[in-house]
């Protein structure tokens, strides 16, 4: 097994147990979208685009009650380590489909009968918990387009390496750790709206490591909620 | 279908009766409907099993043949698992490359499988770096009758136990051939996939295809022979409580030892 943890119990990158890598968040950048966001949280640096809700261009997948919600997770070949097919692998298409499950439960979808909101998520630089950064940002670029929304959706991953629970996995802690458990949640209601875990845990380090990751993603959705107010209320501020 | 008479009518009486903490077909909570495997159905294949639970069909077959490994594990055989939900399958199943559901389905089994360490796959290799056996396990959905997540599990584990290769060794010019000896995979653990799904404020095991349809939130757990968490996957568009989850996974720990024995004993007697 790797050493991911040195004698003064800090991490690879010198972070402590619950501390999350460095992140930023921006919002509304791209301006044919109805809503966008960009984030960088350790090496992540994602790009998210919404369209929306607009006409259904084909009659098939359109709902009489309410808008359908359409979700491309997709890695730039020059995104990783070594260059990935551009060709949507079936790991793009799962988190495609988790994503899309895990920001649903937010959005008034019946307020536009008969239209698609469709997501688009570009991965530039991929980095350790890629999908937890991605619905976090999704979730800026929905509200930046202005579809009615129940809460944000605030996402991280908890993971256990050489025996700890430790919040916010790196690349390195992902890879060569014992435990991937990415979880996303509306913290209003505290709705747990996606998890997945990859790797052994007791049923007790289970309960904690949800604690972890609720701490984890309040931290992001105070910055969540910053970036929205830092491009609707700049003149306010001034 | 929705907004047919008879279906509301249906509805409401299924999420009235999970209230009262009944099902309609009569279950427990925690029940799980009839679950027949059947190991070593297809001769042809190294491994084979076809699983009945309630109305869902599904079959597993493992066909081992030998290759290169993946470079970031020199030294491990591999495995591969996929999923095809066939077009005789459910009327709304139709022929193609697999869907999301597919894949996600394939993915899920495969993190239980593979996450639990159930195949010793350090046992795998021929010549270390070069020559490793590759397992790859495909499942066939041939009725879709709801959890088909466990089901698939459940026949992919019995496939696996079932599965006897040959074995195969490096020539001095580099050709890989029998010795003529065959072997059993090297089996370490037994996991036990189990699916809950919420219906307003109930939560049961193992839901039909009607159960299914009118789910607020679905949870699938592996869990290892020492009761450990080893795979997750939450489905559904909506939201769980960390006390719903929390109550799913008490239940389904409660239930793997009777589905672990019912495995067994299957493969005990057919094997």
């Amino acid at each position: 097994m790797m050493n991911l943890i040195d004698e003064g119990g800090k991490r690879l990158d010198g972070r402590s147990f619950d501390q999350l890598r460095p992140f930023s968040m921006q919002a509304g950048l791209l301006k044919s979208a109805s809503g966008s966001a960009y984030i960088e949280q350790g090496g992540n640096k994602i790009l998210v685009g919404v369209y929306g809700p607009r006409d259904s261009r084909s009659r098939y997948g359109t709902n009489q009650d309410k808008a359908v919600l359409r979700c491309r997770y997709h890695m730039l070949p020059f995104s990783t380590e070594e260059r990935k097919s551009p060709q949507p692998s079936r790991r793009e298409i799962e988190i495609s489909k988790v994503i899309r499950d895990a920001l649903e439960p937010a959005l008034l979808l019946e307020e536009f009968p008969r239209s698609v909101i469709d997501i688009y998520i570009e991965v530039l630089q991929s980095d350790g918990g890629s999908r937890g950064a991605s619905i976090t940002a999704a979730s800026i670029a929905l509200a930046d387009a202005g579809i009615p929304m129940k809460d944000l959706v605030s996402a991280v991953a908890v993971g256990k390496v050489n025996g700890h629970l430790v919040l916010d996995l790196s690349d390195t802690e992902d890879k060569e750790g014992e435990v991937d458990l990415p979880i996303a949640v509306m913290l209003n209601s505290g709705l747990i709206t996606l998890m997945q875990m990859d790797g052994k845990l007791s049923e007790d380090e289970f309960r904690q490591a949800i604690d972890l990751a609720m701490a984890g993603a309040k931290e992001l959705r105070e910055a969540q909620r910053k970036a929205l107010v830092q491009k609707y209320f700049k003149e306010v501020d001034s | 279908m929705k907004g047919l008479v008879l279906d509301n009518l249906r509805r409401d009486q299924l999420t009235d009766a999970i209230s009262k903490g009944r099902r309609l077909d009569g279950r427990g909570m925690s029940e799980y409907r009839k679950l027949e495997i059947r190991p070593g159905i297809i001769p042809k294949a190294e491994g084979s099993a076809r699983v009945k639970l309630g109305d869902t069909e599904v079959m597993a077959g493992v066909k081992i043949e030998h290759g290169k490994p993946f470079p970031d594990t020199p030294d491990q055989g591999v495995l591969i698992i996929n999923a095809e939900v066939l077009p005789l399958a459910s009327e709304y199943a139709e022929p193609g490359p697999p869907d999301e559901d597919a894949i996600e389905l394939a993915r899920v089994v495969d993190r239980g499988i593979r996450e639990s360490k159930m195949v010793d796959v350090n046992k795998l290799v021929i010549v270390p770096g070069k020559e490793v056996y590759l397992m790859y396990v495909d499942i066939s959905v041939i009725s879709t009758g709801g959890n088909l997540f466990d089901a698939s599990s459940y026949a992919v584990v019995a496939a696996l136990m079932n599965t006897k290769f040959k074995i195969l060794k490096q020539e001095e010019n580099g050709s890989v051939i029998p010795t003529g000896e065959t072997s059993e995979l090297p089996i370490v653990d037994l996991p036990v996939s189990i699916t809950a799904v919420k219906i307003k404020k109930g939560i049961i095991l193992d839901p039909d295809v009607e159960e299914e349809s009118i789910n607020d939130g679905r949870l699938t757990v592996a869990y290892d022979q020492e009761g450990n968490l080893c795979a997750i996957q939450k489905g559904q568009a909506s939201g769980l409580k960390v006390e719903e989850i929390m109550e799913m996974v008490k239940m389904g720990k409660e239930k793997v030892p009777e589905i672990r024995e019912m495995i067994r004993g299957a493969l005990e007697k057919n094997g």
